[in-house]
């Protein structure tokens, strides 16, 4: 599964790759016309594609990770709702159709971790339900511009980080997943208190849809950062970036 | 900054009639503004609010359809980059615009007096055409649309805020009335100054001898004096 979708990955770049080498012949018409008129005009098209324009927009989102990064608060908590208002037939979301959602057989699932982690050893669900828990009725926002009160229960990804003797001083943590996502977040948004590593929805074991036999929710990010179906974490220095991420969303991303 | 006096070409004195950080925060706000309304109008695309959407053709955040090819997604991604880096642009821009406007009096002299007696006398005589336009000093139709675009322009900046930091910034957002409600407002903001801006070309284009001004910030001192 895992390797199917490098592949793709892959050849997702080399798309990219050969989009890159097109843009080329259009970078001299856009450095002779780069005015607000000539702006107007490239309406819609061609603006991004450009190299150069492209490798500007990519450093200024870099930027905006760290000033992200910088107004993090990591003890400010995000507003909670009442139980009440937590919506039951959360949306689907995924980059493919529902029925695609991976079914994961739990009782031979293990997690994977690897990286600057002191004990390695896979983990069964069972052992991670035995891990003390918590709920949260927090906003889902979407990149999209949609947003969604939900309630999650799960072990706070701190409390796991520390009973496997992560190195806390780290950069990254970085997550795979059994449908080819992946993603990663900083270690202070990690850290914080409402980093969830969720084993259900609305009081209900996570459904295949929402990314049994398990799910991260971090309140304080976008959607998107809140990976399905993870089959293995990881702890790094070296920036892992994500699916959505190396396709432009940026990284950061909190809310 | 209006009685400073430059010989002109023809020896005609001429006049400042728009300081120069006016001229370039104008220029620059032009800049960010057509690329926070159309890659915000993409945006906007890939959850509409109301039962409509923008054509692709005016959005901005790169293609559309190569988007789509290599990475299944709408050309969002794109969209969020130019509003995100144009937000920089818009919020310093605008900042040296306010504390300029503030601080050397520039907001003082150029938008007040005005009040809702020479509003209606003003549109009146504007809808008679006989409203006239003098270079330097604003009318109060002018004085009205220029302080409601301003106005228009925090709003959205405060708006933007909500939406993009929910969590961070969550007394803003409660402020707008919540995330959903925020996102409303910030559309709104955004109509408030597209319409602003149609009105706005128009007139330049109706009266073109308020354009050049606008890039040297000199106009001939009789122009001043005389309406149109």
């Amino acid at each position: 599964m895992l390797t199917r979708a490098k592949g793709l990955a892959e050849a997702a770049r080399l798309i990219r790759a050969s989009a890159t080498a097109r843009g080329l012949e259009r970078r001299v018409f856009l450095k002779q016309g780069l005015s607000l008129g000539a702006l107007t005009l490239l309406t819609g098209c061609d603006v991004t594609d450009t190299s150069a324009m492209q490798s500007v927009l990519d450093g200024i989102s870099r930027w905006n990770d760290r000033a992200q990064a910088a107004l993090f608060n990591p003890h400010r908590l995000m507003p909670t709702y009442p139980d009440s208002m937590a919506v039951k037939d959360f949306r689907y979301n995924a980059y493919f159709g529902q029925s695609l959602a991976p079914k994961i057989d739990g009782d031979s699932y293990k997690l994977d971790l690897s990286g600057l982690i002191d004990n390695r050893k896979p983990w069964t669900l069972q052992e991670l339900y035995a891990l003390p828990q918590q709920s949260q009725v927090t906003r889902h926002v979407c990149v999209e511009g949609w947003s969604m009160i939900g309630k999650w229960t799960g072990v706070p990804l701190r409390t796991f980080l520390e009973r496997i003797g992560a190195d806390l001083s780290a950069k990254y943590v970085g997550f795979d997943c059994a449908d080819g996502y992946y993603s990663s977040i900083d270690m202070p948004s990690a850290l914080h208190p409402q980093t969830l590593l969720t084993f259900k929805i609305s009081d209900e074991i996570l459904a295949p849809k929402y990314g049994y036999p398990l799910k991260l929710r971090v309140a304080t990010k976008l959607g998107f950062k809140n990976p399905k179906w993870i089959m293995a974490i990881y702890v790094t220095n070296r920036f892992p970036g994500g699916f959505w991420e190396d396709r432009g969303y940026n990284w950061f991303s909190g809310v | 900054m209006t009685d400073i006096t430059a010989p002109g070409l023809q020896g005609v004195p001429k006049v400042i009639v728009h300081p120069l950080t006016v001229r370039i925060t104008h220029w620059l706000n032009a800049l960010a503004m057509i690329i926070m309304i159309m890659s915000g109008w993409r945006i906007y695309n890939s959850e509409p609010i109301f039962p409509f959407s923008f054509p692709i053709a005016v959005t901005l955040g790169g293609s559309f359809d190569g988007s789509v090819d290599t990475h299944n997604e709408d050309g969002l991604a794109g969209a969020l980059q130019w509003h995100f880096a144009g937000m920089w642009l818009l919020a310093i821009n605008g900042l040296v615009y306010l504390a300029y406007g503030i601080f050397s009096g520039h907001f003082r002299r150029a938008f007040f007096p005005v009040g809702p007696s020479a509003v209606i006398r003003d549109v009146v005589a504007a809808l008679q055409f006989r409203l006239p336009h003098q270079l330097g000093v604003y009318n109060a139709v002018q004085k009205t649309l220029y302080l409601g675009v301003v106005v228009a322009g925090v709003i959205m900046v405060l708006t933007g805020l909500s939406i993009w930091k929910p969590g961070q910034f969550q007394e803003l957002t409660w402020l707008f009335g919540g995330f959903d409600t925020a996102r409303v407002i910030h559309f709104i903001g955004m109509a408030a100054i597209v319409l602003f801006l149609i009105v706005h070309v128009a007139l330049v284009i109706i009266v073109p001898k308020t354009l050049p001004p606008m890039i040297t910030g000199r106009a001939r001192a009789h122009q001043t004096e005389s309406g149109s």
